[in-house]
């Protein structure tokens, strides 16, 4: 079941023209944004299929960019965030891709500051929805539904148990778990979905502190 | 969910002997751990958003950035108004409404998707448009919210509701079938007669391509919100009079799917064909298109 509550179908509230194409488009933004952690110096905007073709239409240009600024879907300073983040000297590149992507309605989105980058592949699935499929180079499947947290880590044992003890001693309830890993004993990243609110003070900076561990994010419901 | 069909939707609110809207405030409140009065308020809210976008589209002079719609809710409002019409005062009540809700859309104003932006005037307006002449409480109104919503979850869950991946008829044929069945509600029929609804108003809406003109939600759409108003309401009293629909919901909306799945791309939402390209349709896109884009941050490859 891809909608799960009501309020996927009656909303979100939400800036026009397209719940995929603007409102979905500022959600994979902002979770692009989230993600990354930091605010990006540069951000590049790779459109497939029908974001590709009618992305100008509809405003997904000003929305991606808008959820990079961390707008809500329903934020009128969506329609100027180009010109915002021109002024936040954000670079902005956007483009189209030829070559097919399984969805209609997919972006590339990749963060760049002097730390480093961020590359995720996002989908619109409709009415606003949308998946993260791909985050870091993993296979990950994203829908800002729940608190989220990942865990990018090196490959190693007792991983999970530890991580799992700092959420039992918050009384933290884990909905779901997902570990994927580029190959024995390298990197690694566990994904995990729960019932209650995490927060980098309490859970993120004691985890990020563990051996073998390069980052935490926590994420809100979006 | 309890519910993954119209079927058992149904069946949900009568061996409960309440209605779908309380079907779906029951579930949404154990699905979310929310209470009640939680999930309500976040209704009431959406309600009023609706109810804002509305009373803009009919008295301020609404314009998209293209130029292309606004204006029309408007002028049909007050056509209405004049009392010697075609189609009768309840009717175009809802359909002034529909078109009003999306040319605010159009003009990027603040809307609810109901399911999506590009449909989001179908439900309103019939809302907006019967609520007066039924004389209902905002009570009900929020109901026929969930009542949409309960039908829109399982079309949204068993077939698709964005034109991208399923054309018109996923977007504005799923609106016209969830208002068809809230409206039953509202008038007073059965949760059997607003699956009877359902059915109607997505068979009528099948095949319905997606082919916005320069890729822009604006033509066809707001008028597509305007027919699948009208077609919510003739679906609905269909319903009331007692007729059934040959094929059940379920069925028509897995034969939705299976056409949204064999519509070509061109048709769905990549403004490649259908109305976009025609000959006016293609001299409108390079019209607003035909120049590099102004802001010299912005680099295309």
């Amino acid at each position: 079941m891809k909608f799960r509550s009501v309020f996927d179908i009656i909303g979100p509230a939400m800036i026009g023209p397209s719940s995929s194409h603007t409102a979905g488009a500022a959600r994979i933004g902002r979770m692009a944004r989230m993600l990354f952690g930091r605010p990006p110096k540069k951000a590049e905007f790779v459109l497939y299929g029908s974001f590709a073709e009618t992305y100008r239409g509809h405003g997904t240009d000003v929305a991606l960019v808008g959820g990079i600024l961390q707008f809500d879907t329903f934020d009128p300073r969506i329609k100027d965030a180009l010109l915002m983040a021109k002024d936040l000297d954000i670079d902005i590149l956007i483009s189209k891709a030829d070559d097919p992507e399984e969805h209609p309605n997919t972006v590339r989105v990749i963060l760049t500051d002097d730390q480093g980058s961020l590359e995720i592949k996002g989908i619109s699935i409709g009415g606003g929805k949308i998946e993260v499929k791909e985050a870091g180079g993993f296979a990950v499947n994203l829908t800002g539904d729940y608190w989220t947290m990942l865990v990018f880590h090196e490959d190693h044992f007792g991983m999970i148990a530890s991580i799992a003890q700092v959420l039992a001693d918050h009384q933290i309830n884990i909905g779901s778990m997902h570990m994927s890993r580029k190959g024995k004993g390298q990197e690694a990243l566990l994904l995990i979905e729960t019932d209650q609110p995490m927060d980098d003070d309490a859970m993120g900076s004691k985890i990020e502190a563990f051996a073998h561990v390069h980052g935490v994010r926590i994420i809100a419901p979006l | 969910m309890e519910f993954k069909t119209i079927e058992q939707l149904v069946q949900l609110a009568v061996h409960a002997g309440v209605s779908i809207s309380e079907v779906m405030i029951r579930e949404e409140m154990a699905a979310s751990d929310h209470t009640r009065e939680h999930v309500i308020s976040r209704m009431l809210a959406h309600l009023e958003t609706m109810e804002q976008a509305v009373e803009r589209g009919l008295t301020e002079d609404i314009r998209s950035h293209s130029g292309l719609t606004g204006g029309e809710g408007k002028r049909l409002h007050a056509y209405a108004a004049g009392g010697n019409t075609v189609s009768g005062r309840k009717m175009l009540n809802a359909v002034s409404r529909a078109i009003a809700t999306n040319e605010v859309n159009a003009a990027m104003g603040t809307i609810v998707a109901t399911p999506t932006a590009g449909a989001c005037g179908v439900i309103p307006g019939c809302l907006f448009g019967l609520a007066p002449e039924l004389g209902v409480s905002r009570e009900e109104m929020v109901r026929f919210l969930f009542t949409s919503g309960a039908i829109g979850m399982v079309i949204a869950n068993q077939s698709f509701i964005s034109g991208a991946a399923g054309g018109c008829q996923a977007e504005v044929g799923s609106a016209s079938a969830m208002a068809a069945g809230a409206v039953v509600e509202l008038a007073g029929g059965t949760p059997e007669q607003s699956a009877e609804a359902v059915a109607i108003a997505l068979k009528n809406t099948l095949g319905l391509v997606c082919d916005p003109v320069a890729g822009l939600v604006e033509v066809p759409c707001v008028m597509r919100n305007a027919m699948g108003a009208a077609n919510a309401l003739v679906a609905a009293d269909l319903a009331l009079a007692g007729v059934r629909s040959v094929i059940p919901a379920d069925e028509v909306i897995a034969a939705m799917y299976r056409i949204g799945q064999a519509m070509p791309n061109t048709l769905k939402e990549t403004a490649m064909g259908g109305l976009a390209d025609t000959p006016t349709g293609r001299k409108i896109k390079d019209r607003l298109f035909g120049d590099p884009p102004p802001s010299g941050s912005i680099r295309e490859e």
